[in-house]
């Protein structure tokens, strides 16, 4: 009996984590700034793909240090999913604030592109891109130093744009002729991809007959140190102090000589960085492929939105609740428990599925969100009033 | 009336922000700025209605300058202007015309098209080519699967080519994306048969999208060939199957389950049509021969979190026993990298998959595979000249780390069995074709082939172990090809039922002896 509950126990707070670790980022880019990412899911497949590349690059150096890939990948997938947002943000998301129909389309319309780039995405891509970004955007930076910049930008433009991307596909076609599949093979391809967790992480520790998943143990760990980073960053760094007060008031903020875009860019930087890691912590349980995100993004949206939106600590709760919920009535956990109420188990037992599961705790969210709308944690305070 | 207001600060635009707020708000927050910074850009609008004016009594205001922010902004406005946005934007439109036009002889190579639907246009005109219809998903969730039986197509079609095409006449393919949404294909089949006026057609992979097809098939009779292993319980006169039947792939797989591994079986599938007829079958087969379904458990597409499962896995099945994998996609590699996390390791767990081939084991890993089993006809490791030779052209067009499956291997018989059709019938008229079908042999890579009367293929069934380099080694194979049964007989509904289309009066499902 005390096995079972700490099986189920264990077993719920492991759900509840990957839910947790997926939603971090959503929390800070939804529940902070407001800004409904549906690319979400896409920064988390970019991260796993990043573990991919990392887990090949030491696959090559081999050895001892192979074992240890995951920490480095966990980095690179921050570093580059955080990079992917900066310019997500200062490309799209910036000119859309305060427009969350617009910020929903555009985004969603990101997430298409990021999902058939790793698809299709092959050296003549990347340098077709490279030469583009450096003859459009070099161009207008060596001719903004121009004092009648202003005056000819549209002129330049106009003759860049088609100038550029005409070299740049040129070029992309000469290389295709001249190194034929060298050059036009897709990095990844369409396939799904294999990460292999290194030999610490596979396997389990056992507990009498239970064994508690190396993997699992990884993800709790991790999103503890995440949760934590996060607290420590938003408490107690003058970015985070910042950060806070962007989302408090902005105006009031940008009086006091707070740089509110850079603290938006930064804020949304940080929460695509954490879909990145939780990206290369989904790559130890699950696959990695292009639809890998769009597995996640209704469940993260669901915890962000259970939780409170804006509040941290509503998150956890809501991502612990519901993975806890999901596993009882989908193991028949719960039905077991309940075999002395004869008609309760039998409703349990009839949900006692994944899918029927899953149908139940949604049944529930919504009973729940009619209840309380804002969510377990609601919002207080001048913003929402105004 | 409208109102600049000019005030300073470093941060400049910064109080356009201030747009959402009620007006008095705004005015503190300008009024703050003015007074805390020093003077030198930042602009805001404020309209104001007369009921209002009151509230600037406390205001200040340089009208000189109110008039020289109205002055630029206006300018802002005309700088890109109606007439040079028309100017513009077609001379980039034309550009880029111009471009697509050069470069259309390797249109295949850039980066343009990777992405969208080819049509190969390198027909040499409409009089010595055929036709035929290539329709799959090559966006969406399956285009994981389908993209490679694509290529398998493409192949044959540019062996057939090479060999001097059919009865004098080069096969132009046409393809279609069906975009892995059922509705879709539908539609471009009917464009296919209508617009494209297509002699045949090979497409679909999941069993929703061809049931999608079919009412426009019936309704044309046109034929399409269908290359993937299916749960079976269908028979119509315009589909030829050329994967596997469930007689051929999941029966045998669980007889040998039961004499070799248990008796006990524990059936996961994913939450769709395949898997649940799938598990109908697998239950009532096993009642017959007495196996014992100790538990099933159904995940939504693409659902990885299995944690759920493999608690009901280890409460029913204590000691080991045996699981029957029908699942699809993505959950596939959640749950075996799961259970290995979990200790449900393939000696006292086995676990026989009809859904995972060569493919699906490069993408899951070997290492979390290796010691499963899979059930198909065809993998790459056959040993027979036919097999050695498609797995060379293979990889010599598409790449030494590409590997072969059974779906793969289906289509490209599809497409030989057709042409052989077409050879027999002298004529692509469809009717002649699906006469002249009828009994057609082919030495495939699994071996040798016969379409049978029932449009379904006599195949040969193989189980195979999944080894450290991600290769099936062949440890069960039928010493003759499996004659195909489309109607189950395990099913009370259709025991008893059979199919003949060589002869009209008994049609798709007639009662057999």
């Amino acid at each position: 009996m005390i096995t079972g509950l700490f099986e189920a126990l264990f077993n719920g707070i492991s759900i509840g984590a990957v839910l947790l670790i997926a939603a971090l980022g959503l929390a800070i880019v939804f529940g902070l700034m407001g800004v409904i990412n549906l690319a979400h899911g896409e920064l988390m497949m970019l991260g796993a793909y990043t573990t991919f590349v990392v887990q090949n690059g030491f696959k090559i150096l081999g050895g001892p240090l192979f074992e240890f890939y995951i920490l480095f990948a966990l980095v690179f997938a921050f570093l580059v999913t955080a990079a992917v947002g900066f310019i997500l943000e200062r490309g799209v998301i910036r000119y859309l604030y305060g427009r969350p129909l617009e910020t929903l389309l555009a985004t969603w319309g990101v997430s298409l592109i990021l999902q058939q780039f790793v698809r299709s995405v092959n050296w003549v891509l990347v340098i077709g891109i490279a030469l583009f970004c450096l003859l459009f955007f070099g161009a207008m930076w060596i001719l903004s130093r121009r004092p009648d910049f202003q005056r000819i930008r549209n002129w330049v433009v106009a003759v860049m744009l088609p100038l550029s991307l005409g070299i740049a596909g040129a070029t992309g076609a000469f290389l295709g002729q001249s190194f034929q599949l060298a050059v036009t093979q897709p990095w990844f391809g369409a396939q799904n991809l294999d990460v292999t967790a290194p030999s610490w992480l596979r396997g389990g520790l056992p507990i009498g007959s239970f064994q508690l998943p190396y993997a699992r143990l990884f993800i709790i760990g991790l999103t503890i140190v995440c949760v934590v980073g996060i607290y420590v960053f938003l408490q107690l760094t003058p970015w985070g102090l910042r950060i806070r007060a962007v989302t408090q008031n902005r105006s009031m903020s940008a009086c006091l000589g707070i740089p509110t875009e850079k603290v938006d860019a930064l804020t949304f930087a940080l929460g695509s960085g954490l879909a990145g890691v939780a990206g290369c912590a989904i790559s130890l349980l699950g696959s990695v492929g292009p639809n890998t995100g769009q597995n996640y993004i209704v469940d993260t949206f669901m915890v962000v939105v259970v939780g409170g939106v804006g509040k941290l600590v509503g998150t956890i709760v809501a991502a612990m609740a519901i993975g806890t919920a999901n596993y009882l009535i989908g193991s028949g956990t719960l039905a077991l428990l309940l075999t002395p109420v004869k008609p309760l188990a039998d409703i349990f037992t009839f949900f006692a599925t994944t899918s029927m599961a899953k149908v139940l705790v949604f049944a529930l969210i919504i009973a729940f969100l009619q209840v309380r709308p804002g969510g377990i944690f609601p919002q207080k305070g001048r913003t929402v009033d105004a | 009336m409208r109102v600049a207001v000019l005030t300073t600060n470093l941060l400049a635009y910064i109080g356009a922000t201030t747009g959402g707020l009620p007006l008095r708000t705004r005015l503190y927050y300008i009024e703050a700025l003015r007074k805390s910074c020093k003077y030198q850009v930042f602009v805001s609008y404020v309209t104001i209605s007369p009921r209002d004016l009151h509230y600037y009594n406390g205001l200040t205001m340089n009208v000189s300058l109110v008039g020289l922010i109205q002055l630029g902004v206006q300018n802002m406005a005309r700088r890109l202007g109606r007439r040079k946005f028309i100017l513009y934007g077609s001379a980039t439109l034309g550009t880029s015309l111009l471009l697509k036009a050069c470069a259309k002889p390797s249109a295949n190579t850039t980066e343009t098209t990777t992405t969208t639907t080819t049509t190969n246009t390198s027909s040499t005109g409409g009089g010595d080519t055929i036709k035929v219809g290539i329709l799959h998903s090559l966006s969406g969730t399956m285009a994981i699967s389908e993209k490679s039986v694509v290529d398998a197509e493409q192949l044959a079609i540019e062996e057939i080519n090479a060999a001097g095409g059919v009865l004098g006449k080069k096969i132009q393919p046409i393809l279609e994306d069906g975009a892995s949404d059922w509705p879709t294909f539908a539609e471009k089949a009917k464009k296919l048969i209508d617009q494209d006026k297509v002699a045949t057609i090979f497409g679909c992979w999941t069993s929703a999208s061809r049931k999608a097809v079919l009412p426009v098939f019936e309704q044309k009779k046109h034929l399409l060939w269908y290359p993937v292993q299916y749960e079976g319980q269908e028979c119509s006169q315009d589909i030829f199957y050329t994967g596997a039947a469930p007689n051929q792939q999941i029966e045998p797989a669980v007889d040998w389950l039961l004499q070799n591994k248990g008796k006990d079986f524990f059936l996961v599938g994913s939450d769709y049509v395949f898997p649940r007829t799938a598990n109908t079958i697998i239950k009532a087969q096993l009642a017959a021969k007495g196996g014992k379904t100790v538990g099933e458990d159904y995940l939504p597409l693409g659902n990885t979190e299995v944690t759920p499962i493999i608690t009901k896995i280890k409460a029913v099945l204590p000691n080991g026993g045996v699981i029957f994998n029908t699942l699809n996609g993505d959950s596939n590699v959640a749950l075996f990298k799961q259970m290995q996390g979990a200790g449900l390791t393939p000696d006292k767990y086995p676990s026989m998959s009809v859904s995972i081939a060569e493919e699906e084991v490069k993408a899951i890993g070997p290492e979390f595979l290796k010691g499963h089993y899979a059930s198909w006809n065809y993998f790459q490791t056959v040993d027979t000249p036919a097999n050695k030779k498609f797995v060379q052209a293979f990889k010599k067009k598409y790449g030494e780390n590409r590997v072969t499956n059974d779906p793969m291997e289906a289509a490209y018989i599809a497409v030989y069995l057709w042409k052989q059709a077409v050879e027999k019938a002298k004529t692509t008229d469809i009717a002649a074709v699906k006469k002249a079908a009828l009994g057609q042999t082919f030495d495939a890579p699994e071996g040798k082939i016969t379409l049978e009367n029932n449009h379904h293929l006599a195949k040969f069934v193989r189980i195979g172990e999944v080894g450290e380099d991600g290769l099936f080694k062949i440890v069960y194979s039928s010493k003759e090809a499996v004659k195909p049964i489309p109607w189950n007989q395990y099913v009370a509904e259709t025991k008893g039922y059979a199919c003949d289309w060589s002869n009209p009066n008994k049609g798709g499902k007639y009662k057999g002896t």
